[in-house]
């Protein structure tokens, strides 16, 4: 049968913790749009819980963690963790914000991040990383 | 994969979200799997929301899963966003105005993307309806933009249809698309709080006056969906509505015709797949395209004969087709 393949990469963009605004959120979100992605955005202030929970009932291929607040080592691992117990491993997991070298190689050799971006990014950079990934 | 949907059954979320997936991205063990559900479905009251972008549908689910859970009913909700034509991609952003039920084991929210096909999308809803039915919700809401045909198909599959209305300011109601003004089982005029919504309520309330009588005249609720006025209203009117509908007969009546579509559609399905199959199979497709580019054929007896050679039908004679 003549038929487009209909499947598409999810993605979660979600602004764990507590700081205050989406703008850099939203523009990553459309510009995952714009490279064909299917995003689903839930706002500010979301908790480890709700972001696990959305990632298992949307069932994404990706979640974007958009922190600022400085409270990436610890909201990381543990939305890592509660994906792996949802039984979610295999989640690309990507994490953008004011992170340090330090910490960006930490949460990648620990297995709690795939990939951290750093606030100015080119969205090309970010979209082509998650496009090579599928 | 039929541990799927045994799984669903037991009520687990993650494989209702994964079936799902599998629906929507048409997967070759879909029908498998979807003969598996089906039994399981028929219990689940569907109600459809639509209305223009933006006018409050989110928030008016947001407010109904309240009334619906302190009813101690279960819900699943499906949220459709449109596809972006030009990237294919979407941003799905209803959840934002639920995120008070992310964490309630009882609520079960998908969003879904138009996708762009034609019908494939209120196929694609339907399917994640049958999957949530099945999962044991006892409520399903879809809220859809009511732009396009495809929007008002799917709300063709609900039990109930709300459609949102905004007051109309400068404009008249008159201009509300007609084939929107034919769904609505109720009407709602969201942000009550803004000028014009009594004119939009009256305006509303003498056109419907001036239809022929029907079983069920819509009502017409006013609502402030930021300030939860309005809502127990609404809700009441959708159990009024579901009353009427089963005490009526209505509900079989409108649930027969979707599963006349449903196997309609499901013959054409296979019929079409093996056709497109042996065409594939027996038929230089690609060349004929170029016989008829360059006029050395046409395309009305090409089907036909193409038809014939994989003996799909006799090869026509006369006129017709
Ligand atoms: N003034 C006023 N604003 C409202 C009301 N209800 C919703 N809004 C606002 O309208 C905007 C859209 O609300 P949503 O609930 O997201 O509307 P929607 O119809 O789901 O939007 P789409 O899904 O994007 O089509 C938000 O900014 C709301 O705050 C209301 O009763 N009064
Ligand atoms: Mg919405």
């Amino acid at each position: 049968m003549i038929q487009i393949s209909s499947k598409k990469v999810r993605i979660l963009v979600a602004k764990p913790g507590l700081d205050g605004h989406d703008r850099g959120a939203r523009v990553v979100a459309r510009g995952l749009r714009d490279a064909g992605f299917e995003v689903i955005y839930t706002g500010l202030h979301q908790t480890p819980e709700q972001v696990a929970e959305t990632a298992l009932q949307e069932d994404v291929d990706v979640v974007g963690l958009s922190i600022l607040s400085g409270a990436h080592m610890t909201l990381v691992p543990r939305i890592k963790k509660m994906l792996a117990d949802n039984g979610m491993n295999d989640v690309l997991m990507v994490v953008g914000g004011i992170i340090p070298e330090e910490d960006a190689e930490e949460l990648i050799k620990c297995g709690n991040a795939d990939k951290v971006f750093n606030p100015g990014e080119p969205l090309e950079t970010i979209t082509g990383y998650i496009k090579s990934k599928f | 994969m039929q541990d799927l949907v045994a799984e669903l059954l037991k009520g687990n979320r993650r494989a209702a979200a994964r079936l799902i997936s599998l629906v929507e991205n048409d997967d070759p063990q879909k029908r498998e799997l979807l003969k598996g559900v089906y039994p399981h479905t028929g219990n689940a009251y569907l109600i459809g929301i639509t209305g223009a972008p933006g006018s409050g549908k989110s928030s008016l689910v947001d407010w109904l899963l309240k009334q619906m859970r302190k009813d101690g009913l279960t819900v699943g909700v499906i949220a459709v966003d449109p596809t972006s034509p030009f990237s294919g991609g979407a941003i799905l952003g209803d959840r934002i105005r639920m995120q008070d039920h992310a964490l309630d084991n009882d609520v079960f929210i998908r969003s879904m993307g138009t996708r762009g096909s034609l019908g494939g999308l209120s196929r694609a809803t339907r399917e994640a309806i049958q999957v949530l039915d099945a999962f044991g919700k006892d409520i399903i809401l879809i809220e859809t933009v009511g732009v396009g045909q495809s929007e008002v198909d799917i709300v063709k599959t609900a039990d109930s249809t709300v459609v949102v209305l905004t007051p109309a300011g400068g404009d008249s109601v008159q201009t509300i698309k007609a084939g929107i003004m034919e769904i609505a089982d109720i009407f709602v005029i969201n942000k009550s709080d803004l000028p014009g919504a009594d004119r939009t309520e009256t305006e509303i309330n003498m056109m419907l006056d001036m239809k022929k009588s029907k079983a069920w005249r819509p009502p017409v609720v006013p609502t402030v969906s930021v300030n939860n006025e309005g809502i127990a209203e609404l809700w009441n009117s959708i159990q009024e509505h579901r009353s009427h509908m089963e005490e009526s007969g209505r509900l079989l009546e409108i649930r027969r015709e979707r599963v006349k579509r449903e196997l309609t559609e499901q013959v054409e399905y296979l019929v079409k797949n093996r056709i497109w199959e042996r065409v594939k199979e027996e038929i230089e497709f690609d060349s004929l395209v170029e016989k008829i580019v360059h006029r050395e054929q046409d395309p009305y007896s090409t089907a036909g004969d193409l038809l014939a050679k994989i003996n799909f039908y006799e090869r026509e004679t006369g006129e017709g087709g």
